[in-house]
């Protein structure tokens, strides 16, 4: 395993010994020590290299990842794993606010909870909280699916698209155009794969959930729903 | 942007080492906010005297100043001299008279009042201003400090944070408001002074108006939340202790950190990452519109 320490390595030169890895490079295992709560650890990876983070990370960290699998044992400040196109994040805390956001494929898997906003705009990435999420969060969601094991809070998936919300316990309100819907057997289905992802298994029934998405009134501008946008 | 940073110690024991700890973390928050810092310290009290922040030019003659004011409220002790800024300690029952004598020089303006609050600010990198005050020797329970990238009102020192509008009250703002104009009239008609046009000064005056009507400074928070319109994060700081609130979007970044020896704040985690056993330290994000405060017992 190849380690860093950010005490005396420079971020740069990390994320650049980082992105110079190609998928064939002998050690595919880093380790990052004391991270001290710096931007950007380990954003932009395109190998699949496994990056492990020893403490609390900064904004956007893994930003842009491609195959890599980053795991913070710590917190994220905000917009972790924004704009993941695949791979796999997993914070062992809380994630800010963002977390997810944009982001077109991969999972994202966060054991505390997420602040607001989490998967805003999101484009394809599974997302797996399994505490609670802030306010806003799947705003403008595009697709994917985020399922949420605790609490939803304000305003979820507001002018959602096609985005898929699963959330376990209740949700403070759901923003404009998001409705509750049905939760069959594909979906239930779906919420199980991601669950086993997200390494709980069989630990959780995935009847427990309830699946919000769009209904599908905002596409178009309609005078009447002037007031909505 | 703005950055912020606010140490409450627990540990009697920590106390010498407040100052060092609140200018490391206001260091680190330099690129956040380059133009101009600030900070307040609550320090040791001396029963039956106010503490006076007072501004002075470069070279001013404090010996003249003692001599004058001496006339108004007896001799004084030598006040302590920091850069541009000195605090004289004068009897509580003198206050208004040494206050008026003040006034008459042109040259002196009284930045700060309380039994335990000491405030400086100046227009500088954050970490030179720390420096010039000689923050990493001063001691006390807890301190705020910001550091500012204006974007409200001018780059000068009055308005940089933070804003005290009371007797140990102030806050530091990370954000802009939108309906201050608004407020800040309101308050006037009240009775509260404000010595800026700029929009935080608004908050700690809003804080100060509702806790001179009995409200506690969590009461004080959770009003504002309906009364002040736009983005903040705040931090308020008081003779007993300090409080944190952040606007219901809630776009201005703020994580916190307890230990059993202090409760931290910080625009970024980065700002925290020097304070003794912050690896073992609970770490979160403070709510959207939950008012939070800790105070001494």
């Amino acid at each position: 395993m190849a380690a860093a320490d950010l005490a005396t390595t420079s971020l740069r030169e990390l994320n650049a010994a980082l992105h110079r890895l190609a998928p064939d490079s002998a050690d595919l295992h880093w380790r990052v020590l004391n991270p001290r709560g710096e931007h950007a650890i380990a954003a932009g990876l395109t190998a699949p290299v496994t990056v492990e983070i020893d403490g609390h990370v900064g904004y956007y960290c893994a930003g842009m990842n491609q195959r890599a699998r980053v795991v913070v044992h710590g917190n994220a400040g905000q917009g972790v794993a924004e704009n993941m196109m695949s791979g796999e994040v997993r914070v062992e805390g809380d994630a800010s606010q963002s977390a997810g956001a944009s982001g077109c494929g991969g999972l994202l898997v966060i054991d505390g909870n997420a602040a607001a906003r989490c998967g805003i705009s999101m484009k394809g990435i599974d997302i797996v909280v399994k505490g609670s999420v802030g306010h806003l969060s799947a705003f403008m969601a595009q697709a994917g699916n985020l399922v949420v094991l605790g609490d939803g809070g304000d305003a979820l998936g507001d002018s959602i698209y096609e985005a898929r919300l699963y959330v376990r316990g209740s949700v403070k309100s759901l923003g404009a155009d998001c409705i509750a819907k049905p939760l069959r057997d594909q979906h239930k289905g779906e919420v199980h794969r991601l669950l086993d992802a997200a390494g709980l298994g069989n630990q959780v029934d995935v009847a427990d959930f309830h699946r919000y998405g769009s209904a599908r009134r905002l596409y178009h501008f309609h005078i009447d729903n002037v007031g909505s946008y | 942007m703005c950055g912020i940073v606010g140490l409450f110690l627990k540990d009697q024991r920590l106390e010498p080492e407040l100052g060092a700890l609140l200018a490391g973390m206001l260091g680190t928050l330099c690129d956040r906010g380059p133009d101009s810092a600030g900070f307040a310290v609550y320090g040791e009290e001396t029963p039956g005297r106010i503490k006076l922040t007072l501004r002075v030019p470069q070279g001013f003659d404090f010996e003249a100043l003692l001599r004058r004011l001496a006339g108004v409220a007896g001799a004084l002790l030598k006040p302590t001299i920091r850069d541009t800024h000195a605090v004289i300690s004068v009897p509580a029952a003198k206050e208004s008279e040494v206050r008026a004598e003040l006034a008459r020089i042109p040259d002196v303006d009284v930045v700060g009042s309380g039994r335990r609050m000491e405030i400086f600010k100046e227009v500088g990198r954050p970490d030179g201003v720390a420096a010039r005050f000689a923050l990493e020797k001063m001691s006390g329970t807890h301190g705020i400090g910001h550091t500012r990238m204006a974007t409200e009102s001018a780059v000068t020192t009055d308005g940089a944070h933070p804003f005290t509008t009371g007797p140990d009250q102030c806050l530091v703002h990370n954000g802009s408001l939108s309906n201050h104009n608004a407020v800040r009239r309101e308050l006037a008609r009240a009775g509260i002074r404000f010595a800026t046009e700029n929009d935080s000064e608004v908050a700690a005056g809003f804080m100060t108006w509702k806790m001179r009507q009995g409200a506690s400074l969590q009461q004080a928070l959770e009003a504002s939340l309906a009364a002040l319109d736009g983005f903040y994060t705040f931090v308020v700081g008081t003779e007993s202790g300090f409080g944190v609130l952040r606007d219901p979007i809630a776009c201005k970044p703020a994580v916190m950190a307890e230990t059993e020896k202090f409760v931290a704040f910080g625009t970024e985690y980065r700002a925290l990452v020097d304070l003794p056993g912050i690896a073992a330290a609970k770490v979160w994000e403070p709510e959207p519109a939950q008012a939070y405060f800790w105070a001494r017992h």
